[in-house]
């Protein structure tokens, strides 16, 4: 029932974590939950503050390498395993994933202890994955646009399932092509944009894990960035292949 | 020749290709041109040509002073500048040439004014750009001079890599790209006297400072009445008097001709349009827009106009950091390449938004309104004016 209880989205460590816009996804998830009624607080948890347990929604954005450090320092003990534990919805984006992670390459390249959440290992990639992103997620939801800016290759072990498959862009970096991870409560991903502003069905997946089914909303504005990412994407995707092309025909 | 050519056809400003061509036939023109005379350097994310202009004007009440006034500040560009016959020059540098141009130019001044997240698919992380400063700073065979913002730690902790530093207070309000602290990694605190982290470094004390319409000098407080808008101008006007005075001018000489300043490469300047009057406006990345939204003019038509070419980043992601929420309830007129990117922030950030197609299109919203506010990033900001000094 509309404005029977307050939605509570809880931003962790957005100073630290929110370098590409990735605060953007707790501004979605308000506004799709107020233009359905609902009451949102959006709470941010800084500094060395415990990780309220009482949240519906967290979030974790990407950040800089020395920023990530600390925000796992951070978040270690904080009471996130909790909220994990309890089944909460958490979507964590790049450097968020890692986090969650077993471990992860810290900036001078030694193996960072995550908070184990996750069953996968992020190591660094040779190169830096820059650029839009096509992905296929496996559980039906629509295909899914970002855009990616990192150095991460990430593994997943058996407990850990990819979000999607890659056809434009990197994502995870691995063998299969697989971008992102699902394991019971948390959805992660390596797509800014931010993720959720350009996939509005990943962010109705999370309302719905709280609000129950949900009403259409009017996303015409949506779609039509929506399709003009995707465009761009294949369009950039072929200007690529042109220049391998070009380019091993002059050798 | 080649840069005479350019201009009288119109393509480019012509000192690019100018300095394309002497870098072909000389690669290490700007070392040569350079030639024993004294060099400023002006870098950071934003305010780069804004201060480089009003040092240079400021400079030019003692001298004869070369600078890349267009904003052209890559390598061609610069060589070009270097090539005119002036006692000194004054450089706005890209952030990531940086390093190469204090190399080549040996230069003894250096401002460096703040960094913050900007064009990440080129620059990477903001932290990266602050290691390539400092190492540059550290292995420069004479160090130079700096005059550093106090108010951004990532500039602080660069400018420990020399000896000689001239502190300047600027307020600058960003501290998103600084949560962390370069040196140790601990989280930056922010107090009421500026920044401080448990390594022990903090805010340093400024030798001149920029305080609502007042400046703080070593001669004591100037009234500082500046015709560009905005706290922001007024913290570009404290770096460039403090790097005045290193040049021997006067900060009462250097304000009054700051002064006079009213438009920087088009920034602020006003154009008749039809019965109208539109003020381009420019920022590029969420630092530079949290200080322009409060300057634009709520009884105006507000446009905003965002492209992600090359020069502007790739990626508009950074829409999101931008607290556009201040908007809320005005119409804002999305423009530009990326304009649904922009139109999606906008609406979620409860701002009236219209996607027009056109500059002409956005224009034909709310005739009432007799004054125009036109904001827009690098490259989409240039192609506006160009097309109002069309139209004019």
């Amino acid at each position: 029932v509309p404005g029977e209880s307050r939605l509570r989205v809880i931003v962790l460590h957005p100073r630290l974590l929110g370098t590409y816009g990735d605060g953007g996804n707790a501004l979605v998830l308000a506004d799709r939950a107020r233009r359905r009624g609902h009451d949102v607080d959006v709470v941010a948890v800084d500094g060395d503050a415990p990780v309220p347990q009482s949240g519906d929604i967290y979030l974790l954005g990407g950040g800089e390498d020395r920023a990530q450090v600390l925000a796992t320092e951070l978040l270690r003990g904080s009471g996130l395993v909790g909220v994990v534990q309890a089944g909460r919805p958490v979507l964590a984006v790049c450097a968020g994933l890692q986090i969650l992670g077993h471990e992860f390459t810290d900036p001078a390249g030694v193996a960072a202890a995550g908070l184990g959440l996750l069953d996968l290992t992020s190591t660094r990639g040779a190169v830096r994955a820059i650029g839009e992103v096509v992905a296929t997620p496996f559980d039906g939801l629509p295909v899914l646009t970002g855009y990616e800016n990192h150095r991460g290759v990430t593994r997943l072990g058996p407990l850990a399932s990819p979000l999607a498959r890659v056809s434009i862009g990197t994502g995870n970096g691995d063998s299969g092509r697989t971008e992102g991870v699902v394991q019971g409560s948390v959805i992660g991903t390596y797509l800014h944009g931010p993720v959720l502003a350009r996939n509005p069905a990943l962010a109705d997946r999370l309302l719905s894990a709280v609000l129950g089914p949900l009403d259409l909303l009017d996303d015409r504005l949506l779609e039509r960035l929506r399709a003009e990412r995707l465009r761009a994407a294949a369009l950039s995707r072929h200007r690529g292949q042109w220049r391998r092309l070009a380019s091993a025909r002059g050798s | 020749m080649a840069a005479a050519t350019s201009r009288f056809t119109g393509r480019g400003s012509g000192s690019i290709i100018g300095g394309r061509l002497l870098l072909a036939v000389q690669p290490d023109a700007l070392r040569t041109l350079v030639a024993g005379r004294p060099v400023t350097l002006v870098s950071g994310t934003n305010g780069k040509t804004t201060t480089t202009r009003l040092l240079a004007d400021a400079l030019l009440t003692r001298l004869t002073v070369a600078t890349n006034a267009s904003g052209a500040n890559i390598a061609a560009a610069l060589a070009a500048t270097a090539a005119a016959p002036a006692q000194q020059l004054v450089l706005e540098v890209d952030e990531l040439y940086l390093p190469q141009v204090l190399e080549e130019t040996g230069a003894d001044l250096v401002v460096l004014l703040d960094l913050s997240r900007d064009q990440l698919d080129r620059m990477n992380e903001t932290q990266r750009v602050a290691t390539l400063w400092r190492t540059a700073l550290q292995r420069a065979a004479r160090p130079p001079c700096v005059v550093a913002n106090a108010d951004d730690p990532l500039v602080a902790w660069v400018a420990e890599a020399v000896e000689h530093v001239i502190w300047v207070g600027t307020s600058d309000s960003w501290s998103h790209d600084s949560a962390a602290c370069p040196h140790c990694g601990r989280l930056v605190r922010r107090e009421a006297d500026g920044w401080a982290c448990d390594c022990g470094r903090r805010r340093q004390p400024p030798t001149y400072a920029a305080a609502g319409d007042t400046l703080q000098t070593p001669d004591g407080a100037l009234p500082l009445a500046l015709q560009l808008p905005g706290a922001v101008n007024a913290g570009n006007a404290a770096m460039a008097v403090a790097a005045a005075a290193m040049r021997g001018v006067a900060p009462a000489d250097a304000v009054a001709v700051m002064e006079q300043v009213t438009s920087v490469g088009n920034r602020y300047r006003s154009y008749p349009v039809g019965d109208r009057t539109v003020r381009l406006l420019l920022a590029k990345n969420p630092a530079g827009w949290s200080e322009l939204l409060p300057l634009l003019d709520r009884h105006s038509l507000i446009v905003i106009a965002i492209n992600a070419r090359a020069a502007d980043g790739r990626d508009p992601s950074w829409l999101w950091d931008v607290p556009f929420e201040q908007l809320a309830g005005q119409t804002v007129v999305a423009l530009g390449d990326r304009r649904v990117d922009l139109a999606v922030r906008l609406s979620v950030a409860g701002v009236d938004v219209v996607v027009a197609d056109s500059l002409r299109a956005a224009m034909s919203h709310r005739p009432e309104l007799g004054t125009v506010d036109v904001a827009a990033n690098y490259t989409a900001f240039s192609d506006l004016a160009s097309e109002l000094r069309r139209a004019r």
